[in-house]
């Protein structure tokens, strides 16, 4: 689709999948990185009695372009005792994590950077390599709050990988499928044949499955959210105890990396909660290609809803960030260890029964 | 082989979001588990008792306001009635009113940062911003009357710099109407969230036997469940006039004496207080605030104890007098001093982040610590 169009015009493989791999990157993640950032520093205002960022642009909306300028022409400050490769590496390492993870992505039926059939296990693969990247940072920072936060922050991402492959494997059992395209494919038609909703064309099996379901969703929502170390789970990054955690040391543009990760990592969870539970690129209401006949709207028409879904869940994970405390680090793996992973098991266990039968 | 493994020595300030100031607290960590913790304090240290020796009476009163600089009104009051013991003169009645007005209006703006800033250390920022609004409204009450926000100098010897402004009441009638609602939110917000529960209750316990060793008063006393309040039990000024309650802690959420119970103290003590300023300007009598102010404070040779109840406990002044008219002798029993002491005793066998959460419950102000 999209690499066959780039094909077309500079008739070359590897140039047409330079320009494909770079896509998401200069079209979707930097301008959403932007905007999260603005819009996060918005949401906190407006819910605390303030007004936020007002002088750059109308509303301060090119505040955080400002702000990546400064950070560009920073000084780039490696502390002396730092251990220097694995230092410069640390940051790149988490942020093609948080890339990788876009290639697999269905932003509409045209755009898919990578349609690979695994699509939702490379998903869970790629977004498990950001841990290599912060226990680096930590390590290599030598500086002991750094190290506190990176253990802290491996420990919390492993273990709440598992509820959300549990509940991966469920929607797994259920549609026979790990190629989110067609997952989002399946969820086509109104917003009653979305996951969350049972899945499309399940007889009465569908109305049984709806509470699981939701069940599922709220237990990868929370998962997600630890994974993406966003409060009430931003243990690894607790500004109040650990300062800022593994990338405290870290200055100008490679800091300007983590924080670019940490919100296209946001959007990346939320991308998984949309494409799995909420229909994709799906309309809820139909399209407006379809209405006046022009079939080439559709799949813009597919990209702006799957943003706004995303957007959304993004605006949630704000949302929750600016009213609830932070757990302790051992109450979060008590959360993750005696309730999310018990309860996702027999999640599990049912689904897979309503199925065979 | 069995590996060799050290305790981590953590050092936790003086710069650090949450040690309230600079403090420097040295924690020996064994993984996030504490087994031992040592406050190192003085970064603030500005040669208070010292340096009182070398002013006279009246001008000592600005130095007062610089110790706990959250509760300044509450300094000047005790610098102010220490010193009229001594000297022996007696404040007119409005002084008195208009004294206690004031010191529980600054007991609110400080119980609202410790439970703003509190809310941060949990995790929770919004709390935060809003007790800063409605601190902001106390703050520009004084500023109307004596033209500062901070530090006011508003409390003299004999009687006060100014009269209220004409407005004054009424605003403060406003600011008690518009405030009680304003402390149901914060209870719906924070003080009743499951996580915030989660992270204060059986946190910190200071059980009541080894607070009264460790000489701990104020709330943090009342929290472990002992009814100790010197506005009640020896009362200076006139709190006697008032009907008021005093909060004790009593392990609502979990033990008595923890994290949580030293926090909701403070949000009941600030209802408490609104009732005290609500009876006072009702009872407000007409009079000169200057009148009694000695022109030459010379006071005879002597000495004397003075105690108040200061947001966060028992402030106390000892000033001794050669018959100068400088204090021979300026000594300072800080609340927040004391309470700081106990810090080893309560960390020990708790994580990290239990750190923030029982040193922000404590409460101390580090200007007053090293004066």
């Amino acid at each position: 689709m999209i690499y066959d169009f780039f094909l077309k015009i500079t008739g070359s493989n590897i140039l047409a999948s330079i320009i494909q791999s770079l896509l998401p990157l200069f079209i979707f993640i930097l301008p959403f990185a932007l905007f999260a950032v603005w819009l996060e520093r918005k949401v906190s205002a407006h819910m605390q009695d303030r007004l936020g960022p007002m002088r750059v642009g109308k509303h301060g909306w090119l505040q955080t372009v400002a702000d990546i300028l400064k950070l560009i022409q920073k000084e780039d400050i490696v502390p002396n005792d730092a251990d220097k490769p694995l230092f410069n590496i640390a940051p790149i390492l988490v942020f093609v994590g948080s890339y990788a993870v876009f290639a697999a992505i269905p932003f509409s039926g045209a755009f898919i950077g990578s349609n690979i059939d695994l699509g939702i296990i490379f998903i869970i693969a790629a977004s498990g390599f950001v841990v290599a990247g912060i226990l680096m940072a930590g390590w290599a920072s030598n500086n002991k709050y750094s190290l506190l936060g990176a253990m802290r922050s491996a420990a919390q991402i492993i273990s709440y990988e598992i509820p959300t492959v549990l509940v991966v494997l469920t929607i797994i059992m259920i549609t026979g499928t790990t190629n989110l395209a067609t997952l989002s494919e399946m969820q086509t038609g109104h917003f009653w044949n979305w996951m969350i909703f049972g899945g499309p064309n399940f007889g009465i099996a569908k109305f049984i499955f709806i509470p699981f379901m939701i069940i599922n969703f709220i237990i990868i929502y929370i998962s997600t959210l630890a994974e993406v170390n966003r409060t009430p789970f931003d243990i690894p990054e607790a500004e109040s105890e650990l300062v800022s955690g593994y990338h405290t040391e870290y200055s100008g543009m490679k800091f300007a990396m983590f924080f670019l990760a940490e919100y296209a990592n946001m959007f990346a969870v939320s991308a998984i909660v949309t494409a799995l539970f909420f229909g994709g690129y799906q309309s809820p209401i139909g399209y407006l290609g379809n209405l006046f006949g022009a079939h080439w709207l559709i799949p813009i028409e597919q990209f702006i809803w799957f943003t706004a879904k995303g957007i959304f869940f993004v605006f949630v994970q704000m949302w929750l960030r600016w009213t609830l405390p932070r757990l302790r680090v051992d109450q979060l793996m008590a959360a993750c260890w005696k309730y999310l992973i018990p309860i996702a098991f027999v999640n599990l266990i049912i689904i897979g029964l309503i199925t065979v039968l | 082989m069995a590996l060799k493994t050290e305790e981590m020595i953590l050092n936790m300030g003086p710069q650090h979001p949450s040690t309230h100031g600079v403090l420097r607290l040295e924690l020996e960590l064994e993984g996030e588990i504490i087994i031992g913790a040592k406050p190192h304090i003085g970064y603030l240290h500005r040669c208070f008792e010292k340096h009182c020796e070398a002013m006279t009476y009246p001008q000592v009163t600005p130095y007062t306001d610089r110790m706990d600089y959250l509760a300044s009104m509450y300094n000047e009051f005790g610098y102010a009635l220490a010193v009229e013991k001594l000297l022996g003169i007696q404040v007119p009645e409005r002084v008195e009113y208009i004294r206690v007005i004031m010191g529980e209006f600054q007991r609110i703006a400080s119980h609202l940062v410790a439970i703003g800033t509190y809310g941060l250390d949990i995790g929770a920022m919004t709390p935060f911003l809003y007790c800063f609004r409605d601190r902001e409204r106390i703050l520009s009450l004084f500023e109307q009357t004596c033209g500062a926000r901070l530090l006011y100098n508003y409390i003299w010897v004999g009687g006060l710099s100014h009269d209220l402004h004409p407005d004054f009441i009424n605003q403060a009638k406003d600011f008690i109407k518009y405030f009680r609602p304003k402390i149901k939110e914060l209870n719906d917000l924070l003080t009743n969230n499951k996580i915030f529960i989660d992270r204060t209750a059986n946190v910190g316990i200071l059980p009541l036997d080894l607070a009264i060793n460790y000489g701990i008063s104020g709330p943090n006393l009342r929290a472990s469940g002992f009814k100790w309040d010197i506005r009640k039990d020896d009362p200076y000024s006139v709190y006697n006039k008032f009907d008021f309650e005093i909060p004790i802690g009593n392990g609502t959420m979990g033990t008595v004496g923890d994290c949580w119970d030293r926090y909701y103290i403070r949000v009941l003590e600030m209802e408490e207080s609104l009732k005290i300023i609500e009876q006072a300007l009702e009872q407000i009598p007409e009079g000169d605030v200057t009148s009694a102010i000695p022109k030459r404070i010379k006071p005879a040779v002597g000495q004397v104890y003075s105690r108040v109840e200061n947001p966060r406990g028992e402030l106390g002044y000892f000033v001794m007098s050669d018959g100068s008219v400088n204090p021979f002798r300026v000594k300072v029993k800080g609340p927040s001093f004391v309470h700081l002491g106990i810090m080893n005793e309560l960390l020990k066998g708790y994580m990290i982040a239990d750190v923030i959460a029982i040193l922000g419950s404590i409460d101390i102000v580090l200007g007053e610590v090293d004066r």
